[in-house]
């Protein structure tokens, strides 16, 4: 068993927040190889990390399965996409998924912007870099990058930027440009 | 099934085969492993020993393999995974190691790194 005294692979977490039907699974995809990953746990309201809810409320408990990606940079070094389940009530597995976390892409949709301000709130209370990504939906009015900053009422430093999500030039504009906060934040703090 | 536990209904779902894999429990021995926490094999499996899933643990972790690549690829859920990784570190038969063992954040190369290799893709 070679592979015990090697060097342990280095793994960095970033999250892929927003609410329902927002593009987080098409955003994981985008850029990586995506899996289902399966969690299980007790529901007791409607809501679960899937988009369509028809027939589940009466549900107690599902599996929630949640996106999950890699990117493998080189040997030895891999980044790891998890989809946050879109609901506060999984802020409990929110707080295990953030520990230790990279940084975060909020995605918005300005259509239902509010749908991402627990996400923001989230991370800004955890003192987690993050990015919002405003995915441009066919047809849905464009807004000003400086439109959502203010209506989000973001810190001058957070970059906020239009996206397709869809698209894979896309998605690694903003792994970038959070990867790029995250050091920029990391750099500054020492 | 009328006489079982109340928790133990039609309503639980899948839940109930996953964990009667790891008798009931939901909590590992030991601290949670991260998601991405690294697990490797330690020793062969002893023979007849073990059940078939932590013998495919066994195998799929000869290389370091993450705790999320172990559930994917042993298409269980997380929180069973992690029992069963609890019971087979307390054997001896894995070790897993958290990814900020060696230093809490990523360092400035590290990130660099990464950011260039996204450039890449």
């Amino acid at each position: 068993m070679d592979s015990v005294l090697s060097e342990d692979p280095v793994a960095l977490k970033i999250l892929v927040a927003g609410g329902f039907g927002v593009g987080k699974t098409t955003l994981v995809g985008s850029i990586s190889e995506i899996k289902p990953l399966r969690t299980e746990e007790v529901l007791s309201d409607r809501g679960v990390g899937v988009d369509d809810l028809d027939g589940v409320e009466a549900k107690t408990t599902t599996t929630v399965a949640m996106d999950f990606g890699r990117i493998t940079i080189r040997e030895g070094l891999v980044v790891y996409l998890f989809g946050t389940p879109g609901q506060e009530r999984f802020w409990f597995m929110w707080d295990e998924l953030s520990y230790g976390a990279l940084g975060a892409v909020v995605i918005a949709d300005t259509r239902r912007l509010t749908d991402c301000f627990p996400s923001v709130d989230y991370f800004e209370q955890r003192g987690t870099p993050f990015v919002v990504a405003v995915n441009c939906f066919d047809g849905a009015e464009r807004h000003s990058v400086e439109d959502v900053r203010i209506a989000l009422d973001l810190d001058d430093d957070v970059p906020v930027m239009l996206c397709d999500v869809r698209r894979r030039t896309s998605a690694k504009e903003v792994m970038i440009t959070l990867v790029e906060h995250s050091l920029r934040t990391l750099t500054s703090a020492n | 099934m009328s006489d079982s536990p109340q928790w133990f209904d039609e309503e639980a779902g899948p839940v109930v085969r996953p964990y009667a894999l790891i008798r009931g429990r939901t909590r590992p021995s030991g601290d949670a492993f991260d998601l991405v926490a690294t697990v490797r094999a330690l020793a062969e499996a002893p023979a007849g020993e073990l059940g078939p899933e932590q013998q495919l643990i066994l195998r799929a972790a000869r290389s370091p393999i993450s705790v999320a690549d172990l559930a994917v690829e042993l298409d269980l859920p997380v929180g069973v995974v992690r029992v069963l990784l609890g019971d087979m570190r307390d054997q001896g038969l894995i070790s897993v190691s958290s990814p900020s063992a060696g230093g809490t954040r990523p360092n400035e190369r590290i990130l660099k790194e990464v950011i260039n290799g996204l450039r890449a893709l």
